[in-house]
């Protein structure tokens, strides 16, 4: 049925049919006539962040947490362009968002007028797709474009820039409109010879690895890897991002390889001989030195983007698919079978590489904060982290219970994603427990979005690993420096307890190993949000290590 | 796969693309990115209502080469890509040769015109203008034996190319030398099947 509407009210509707309950904005001059209407659709709430780059962070963490399409509103110029760090660090793990700026009037573009900003073009590079509308008669078919590129195939974000008489504009609405895309296929099943030679490699392998990456979180295939894992017996190491996508208690769980892994997680992948890779893209961080990547190996990489086969890493066997259609498809054709001696010899390099050795230490390292964290909430917390020293304990000593329970900036490594990304997780999951572990640097780069959390009663729970320093970047210097330490220490940081409490959130500092559990459970116990200001001792190094670019040769382990 | 002189590597592509504001934009954005360098490109407009035709020659590092095809098909407004270097290929460029020509010379240039099959196009008092097709090394050599008599303008477009539709191998005039051994891209359809291109 057509409607006739304003451009403003055709993208509520559209929004809403979409299935959208939540999006994550500010106002500004271009985007007023969207907010509007807002009033008339109770059924969109609308989350007001302190910065724009909040707004898309938080749109990402509901994304991840959800699994459905986290939605963004920014007006044009600074606002639009304050979005870019949340869409390239969604751009780069496949995060499922969409966007929606207002834009100057049509009559003003590419005259420089106040607040505009060429975003369409802008973006280009940090999207998977963007739309500038110049009719209201395109809103609503754009709209539904946009989520389904946003959410299938491999996912991602996508920008719609809105000239503000767009949004005034009368147009017509066809909500039963079918979406015709001819230069966008969805890659469904693989082609069944891909299947076969797979399973024909499986099916030989004597020491095989499964690589579960990003892809396997993002199709919810936990159950799928679960079974092609124990029906064939096969070792499991996830990705940064694949972390969560296996149970970690599981016998089979082989931690998660790379520049700061378990040295057996990359020694495993290092003596395999057939990589089976799902959905992860053979980062950087986890290749190393591609020439000398686990050389021994044959390769099965199964990936949704055919783009991503044999972009850094040749493999003998591609597959291209949606990986949850391919495990139903390969775990017919892969043999029940015991890999004994494989698997004791990966127990073996468990046991001599322990690789989460927690540093005899009477004072507060960073590790006891995230082991004490992990027994205190049973591993059964949403995490969301920052990027940086902290980052990696997480990922190293955080026990995950629950599929995907793991959000962390992978690809693009972006600091102050912990303070919005769990205030995004918590509006989509307000029955469960958010930790946010953040680093001292990464939590004053978005630390606005306190108040955020307070206007909206979210009971997150921040766990600041303050070193005082910009850790990561001390470990480098110490590294690659010849310990050359430049603007890595701030001398000048707030009392975090201070400041939570100017915000009217409780805040804890704990300083001592021994205060550890008691304030896990009291901010545990706590109803509201709560801060916790865990004050760590400063480290040079954080093993195991793969130096950038190396290979698992030049792997440090622990040199104490 | 056609190595230049300096030890990169060629690939010929073709693409179905939306005839849609901000579309070379997109492609071009991608080529900068992945660091694909445009040795020639060719568009226009299609047989389709709606869709462009384009012919690019990339030039770079073998492997990187490699993936432009799969690149430009993540491109929403990419409709159809295909690598088409190592198929059974015509492909022609054309140019526009301004050369200096006094009444003494005409008679020698038009010679070689003649031999070369080009239309003159323009003749001025000093100068005459000719259009040549054909493939790279035919447009080459003309130039060079122009050369000697003075260059005002040398205008070349891209190479267009397209699938032979015969199995019958005609004047190999432009034909791209093929290699069918060496294609390995396949390019997968939108139920995931792949097939060769
Ligand atoms: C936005 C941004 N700027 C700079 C960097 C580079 N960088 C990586 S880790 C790091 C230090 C992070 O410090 P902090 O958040 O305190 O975490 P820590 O390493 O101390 O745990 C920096 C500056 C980055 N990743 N992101
Ligand atoms: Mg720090």
């Amino acid at each position: 049925m057509l409607k006739h509407l304003t451009g403003s009210e055709i993208v509520c509707e559209a929004l809403i049919k979409e299935g959208v309950s939540v999006v994550f904005g500010i106002p500004g001059g271009a985007i007023l006539p969207l907010y509007g209407v807002l009033s008339k659709y109770p059924a969109l709430r609308h989350i007001l962040t302190r910065h724009e780059q909040g707004a898309a962070h938080a749109a990402d963490g509901y994304a991840r947490s959800t699994g459905t399409v986290g939605v963004a509103f920014a007006t044009s110029g600074p606002g639009a362009t304050n979005l870019v760090t949340g869409l390239a660090t969604a751009m780069m793990d496949s995060v499922p968002m969409v966007a929606i700026t207002g834009q100057v009037g049509r009559a003003a573009i590419g005259t420089d007028a106040f607040q505009e900003a060429d975003i369409t073009g802008a973006t280009m590079p940090v999207t998977k797709h963007n739309y500038l509308v110049m009719r209201a008669d395109d809103l609503g078919r754009t709209v539904h474009e946009a989520f389904h590129i946003a959410r299938t195939g491999r996912p991602g974000p996508v920008l719609i820039d809105i000239p503000k008489d767009v949004f005034i504009e009368m147009g017509e609405y066809d909500p039963d409109e079918s979406i015709d895309l001819p230069g966008y296929s969805v890659p469904g099943m693989a082609d069944e010879a891909q299947i076969d030679a797979a399973a024909a490699l499986i099916n030989q392998a004597e020491r095989p690895v499964i690589l579960a990456g990003h892809g396997v979180v993002l199709s919810r295939s936990f159950d799928e890897l679960r079974e092609l894992a124990e029906k064939a017996q096969i070792p499991v190491v996830t990705t940064l991002l694949g972390i969560s996508s296996f149970p970690e208690d599981h016998v089979l769980s082989t931690g998660f390889p790379g520049m700061h892994g378990m040295a057996y997680a990359s020694l495993a992948i290092d003596q395999a001989d057939l990589i089976i890779n799902f959905g992860s893209r053979f980062d950087d961080r986890i290749v190393g030195d591609a020439q000398r990547f686990s050389t021994g190996s044959k390769k099965i990489h199964v990936d949704i983007d055919p783009a991503e086969i044999n972009k850094t890493i040749h493999v003998e066997a591609p597959v291209v698919g949606n990986i949850k259609d391919v495990f139903g498809q390969l775990l017919p054709k892969v043999k029940k079978t015991t890999h004994v001696e494989w698997l004791q010899h990966v127990e073996h390099l468990k046991a001599e590489h322990p690789s989460l050795r927690i540093p005899e230490s009477d004072r507060l390292m960073g590790q006891h904060v995230v082991k004490a964290l992990s027994d205190v909430t049973k591993g059964d917390a949403i995490i969301t982290t920052g990027v940086g020293q902290h980052q990696m304990w997480a990922a190293q000593h955080y026990q995950f219970k629950n599929a995907n329970s793991w959000l962390s900036s992978g690809g693009a490594g972006t600091m102050g994603y912990e303070v919005p990304s769990a205030i995004g997780a918590q509006v989509g999951n307000p029955d469960k427990l958010v930790w946010s572990i953040c680093g001292d640097g990464g939590f004053q780069m978005t630390m606005m979005e306190l108040a955020t959390v307070v206007e909206n009663r979210l009971p997150i729970k921040y766990a600041i690993m303050n070193n005082n320093h910009l850790g990561m970047i001390t470990q480098w210097q110490s590294f690659f420096y010849d310990g050359d330490y430049q603007a890595e220490t701030y001398t000048g940081n707030p009392d975090f307890v201070k400041l939570a409490e100017a915000y009217g959130i409780k805040g804890i500092r704990v300083t001592s190993q021994d205060e550890l559990e008691s304030a896990i459970r009291e901010a545990n116990a706590h109803e509201g949000p709560v801060v916790v200001d865990f004050v760590i001792e400063k480290v040079d190094d954080l093993y195991p290590m793969i130096p950038v670019g190396q290979s698992i040769e030049e792997l440090i382990e622990d040199p104490n | 796969m056609a190595e230049t002189a300096n030890g990169t590597f060629q690939r010929t592509i073709a693409a179905l693309v939306q005839d849609r504001p901000g579309v070379l934009a997109r492609i071009a954005g991608l080529f900068r990115r992945r660091g694909f360098n445009i040795a020639s490109l060719a568009v226009g407009r299609s047989e389709r209502s709606g869709l462009s035709r384009m012919t690019f020659v990339v030039e770079g590092p073998e492997e990187v080469v490699r993936q432009v095809a799969a690149q430009l098909d993540r491109l929403i407004d990419v409709v159809e890509v295909h690598d088409i270097t190592e198929q059974n290929i015509v492909w022609r460029e054309l140019a526009l040769i301004k050369v200096r020509a006094n009444a003494g010379k005409r008679g020698e240039i038009l010679e070689l015109a003649n031999i070369f099959r080009v239309n003159v196009i323009d003749i001025g008092v000093e100068s005459l203008t000719m259009e040549i097709s054909g493939g790279r090394q035919k447009i080459d050599s003309l130039i060079e034996l122009l050369r000697k008599f003075g260059l005002e303008e040398v205008i070349r477009t891209g190479r267009v190319a397209t699938l032979r539709g015969t199995l019958v191998e005609g004047e190999d005039d432009g034909l791209f030398q093929s290699d069918a051994s060496k294609s390995t891209y396949t390019l997968p359809t939108a139920t995931g099947e792949s097939g060769s291109v």
